[in-house]
């Protein structure tokens, strides 16, 4: 089922948690809501669950206007970041809570609980309480809790948001595959950009309870649409400099800019991902900015290089891989030359 | 000591010595044992426990014993003929058994509505209700009885006028109630979703206003018409049950409403949300989730009520007017009993107070462990 959000704007007293919002998901597909605290992401996870009401604008599941309709009459499943099982109910009972409600006969019941039992590999704990599981256990009867009544549409709240690494790690696989298993519509909230880009088919970036860019996790990364966006996703070097005549210039890097070509200089921020940058220890014509090796952290499959510029004596985090910097045999205090093969540009004050 | 810090603790907690000892004291640990620092000599130990004792054996179990050797002196049968014998005593218990279930029913309702307003919403004043549940305990009984003399009583606020016709408000108070409960009911069966909602339920708002106006002129007329209540009788709340059940009921009002609150808080929204995302109504979501969470809770407020419904003493007592044999509840028979110099009658009824303060007690030690609470009372 499509969800379609429009114009849906919400504010907690003086607070604006959503600021005109507006959405589109597409049928069967799992969005992430990807966004710092504060950014609305929760909130609006909750009116499209119907959990809360909207001030203003529409929300249609499938063309249908259903903003005045309560949680309970829209086909949704929520799952919530700390698990919400009843714990005063078994396994068993809480995934059946659904069906039993909507008073469905027994034996309906009892099959779907064990079919979903089998699903989330937990055949054996039917009867145990919520007490006696561990966190991925509980969160993996949530989802099956939310799915029991085949909902038209899943909703996770931050749903991995208070397990440790490694069993995050394993039920966000589950997830994206029990995903392309059952094909339901799903949108899911998280502050933690990996699991979005790992899960998602697509990403919808929010900031101050608006959205600031929506693509696939290679386009948002690639393509980023403002300064926020790029700054959000990963890590980034930001350069303050001008661009003018269809280059971007700082401290004597230059690099082409064709979207600027006006002649008037004006101030921009330039953004360069730390695997962008390239070090060489000959200056390589005029093209580069002259920096000082601080520190070399040699952990994971990248070296990671700390620089300092000699002009301004702005840090650079740079990345580099094993072979290159072998290539290089870096060393703190080393002097070195800057560029980059790839940067965005955005001018300041323009969007 | 070391066995109620292990009773108290959950996990992440720091176990606190009960006493700081500095190590470099010396104690008459025998040598090869292992003593751990911060555990206390034997001495110290036994000395405290042993003062405990002494304080609680004096204060409290001498004059439980006291109670019923005393009421038992003059022999078994002496016992029971105080008991039952005695017409003033007889009704004295059954006023007891009467007030209180009334008072405490009451106050289950109050305090589960308030618990559940207060815990799960915010509405301009929130605090002030929460503050206002809390006034019983502040206020002297005395005071809050004297207080439903001055509204009820002769010389009150609604003396006169119930004095003259007070049975004519009971056709409004029924009809208003019974209004309040059929819209409730009919509210409870309407089908939630708007959709499904035909016919009748469709206009369901003004079917109720509409209806319940209807509703409760009839019953007023049909009430006046049958002449069910007496006219231009004096209802009397003062110095009558009413007025016992009235003082009870607001002594006792913040012990539900105040073991409820935190629990509530404490377990959230969450699984209350839960609920209504998978389909349940507000009334299957209260039955199957709400109060399972809060069940101990709920049953250690009641036990509370009760008891403390049971010994109320100083606003019945303003209320009552200490009418033998038809506004006197135990406590008030006790005190009346002894004023009279009839030690043994006194102890008697006394004695069944104490019975039931142990089976009080007893619920609630058994509660302990289910009402994080209980343990701090």
């Amino acid at each position: 089922m499509s969800i379609s959000i429009k114009n849906v704007s919400k504010t907690y007293g003086s607070f604006k948690a959503l600021d005109d919002v507006s959405l589109e998901v597409p049928d069967g597909k799992l969005l992430a809501l990807l966004g710092p605290s504060g950014s609305g992401k929760t909130t609006l996870l909750r009116v499209i669950a119907g959990l809360e009401v909207a001030d203003s604008g529409t929300v249609l599941h499938d063309g249908e206007d259903i903003t005045d309709q309560s949680a309970r009459d829209r086909k949704v499943g929520f799952v919530f970041q700390h698990y919400a099982l009843f714990r005063h109910m078994t396994v068993a009972e809480n995934i059946g809570y659904g069906l039993r409600v909507r008073k469905a006969p027994k034996e309906k019941i009892q099959k779907r609980v064990d079919e979903l039992l089998k699903l989330i590999r937990l055949d054996s704990l039917g009867t145990r309480y919520p007490a006696q599981l561990s966190g991925g256990q509980r969160q993996r009867v949530a989802l099956a809790r939310a799915l029991a009544s085949e909902p038209k549409v899943l909703l996770l709240d931050e749903p991995f948001g208070a397990l440790d690494a490694k069993v995050r790690a394993e039920l966000r696989q589950w997830l994206r595959k029990l995903h392309e298993e059952i094909q339901v519509t799903s949108v899911f909230v998280t502050h933690d950009q990996e699991e979005a880009f790992e899960v998602a088919d697509q990403v919808v970036v929010m900031n101050r309870g608006k959205i600031e860019q929506v693509g696939t996790p290679a386009e948002v990364f690639e393509h980023p649409a403002n300064p926020f966006v790029i700054d959000f996703l990963g890590n980034v070097n930001v350069f303050h400099g001008r661009v003018e005549s269809g280059k971007a210039v700082v401290s004597g890097l230059e690099v082409p800019y064709p979207n600027y070509t006006q002649e008037e200089s004006q101030s921009a921020s330039v953004y360069v991902r730390p695997h962008e940058l390239l070090i060489r220890h000959q200056r390589n014509g005029d093209t580069s900015i002259g920096a000082k090796v601080l520190h070399v952290n040699p952990a994971g499959s990248r070296i990671k290089v700390e620089l300092q510029t000699v002009d301004s004596e702005q840090l650079i985090n740079a990345e580099l891989t094993t072979e290159k910097f072998d290539e290089l045999s870096l060393k703190p205090g080393e002097l070195v030359y800057v560029s980059a093969s790839r940067v965005r540009v955005f001018p300041d004050g323009a969007v | 000591m070391p066995a109620e810090a292990a009773v108290g603790q959950l996990d992440g907690d720091v176990v606190a010595p009960a006493l700081a000892i500095p190590t470099g004291r010396s104690t008459k640990a025998p040598p090869g044992t292992r003593r751990r620092s911060q555990e206390d000599p034997a001495w110290v130990r036994w000395s405290l426990t042993g003062i405990a004792l002494l304080a609680v054996g004096l204060l409290v179990g001498v004059p439980l014993v006291n109670v019923f050797y005393e009421a038992l002196q003059d022999g078994v049968g002496a016992y029971f003929n105080n008991l039952f014998g005695d017409p003033d005593t007889r009704s004295s218990i059954f006023l007891t058994a009467t007030v209180v279930p009334i008072a405490v029913v009451a106050n289950i309702v109050f305090g589960v509505a308030a618990a559940w307003a207060i815990a799960r919403f915010s509405f301009p004043g929130r605090t002030l209700l929460t503050a206002l549940i809390d006034l019983p305990f502040s206020v002297s009984p005395v005071v809050a009885g004297l207080m439903f003399v001055l509204i009820f009583g002769l010389q009150g606020y609604l003396g006169a006028f119930l004095r003259r016709d007070g049975y004519s408000i009971m056709p409004y108070l029924i009809s208003f109630v019974a209004v309040t409960i059929a819209a409730a009911i009919y509210l409870l069966l309407r089908p939630s979703s708007p959709k499904a909602r035909h016919g009748h339920w469709k206009h369901s708002t003004w079917v109720i206003v509409g209806g319940g106006l209807v509703l409760f002129a009839v019953l007023v007329l049909v009430q006046q018409r049958l002449g069910i209540w007496p006219r231009n009788a004096s209802l009397k709340i003062i110095f009558n049950t009413p007025g016992l059940v009235l003082a009870t009921a607001f002594v006792t009002f913040p012990f539900v409403a105040r073991e409820l609150i935190p629990v509530m808080e404490s377990v959230g929204p969450d699984e209350e949300l839960a609920a209504i995302s998978l389909g349940a109504s507000g009334w299957r979501m209260f039955w199957t989730v709400t109060v399972p969470n809060v069940k101990w809770s709920l049953v250690y407020g009641i036990i509370l009520c009760n008891a403390r419904a049971i010994g109320e003493f100083g606003a019945v007592y303003v209320v009552s007017g200490h009418i033998a044999g038809q506004t006197d509840t135990m406590p008030l028979r006790i005190e009346k009993l002894f004023q009279e110099y009839n030690l043994p009658g006194s102890f008697a009824v006394s004695s069944v107070l104490m019975m039931m303060a142990l089976v009080t007690l007893v619920a609630k030690s058994k509660l302990e462990t289910k009402v994080p609470s209980a343990r701090a009372r």
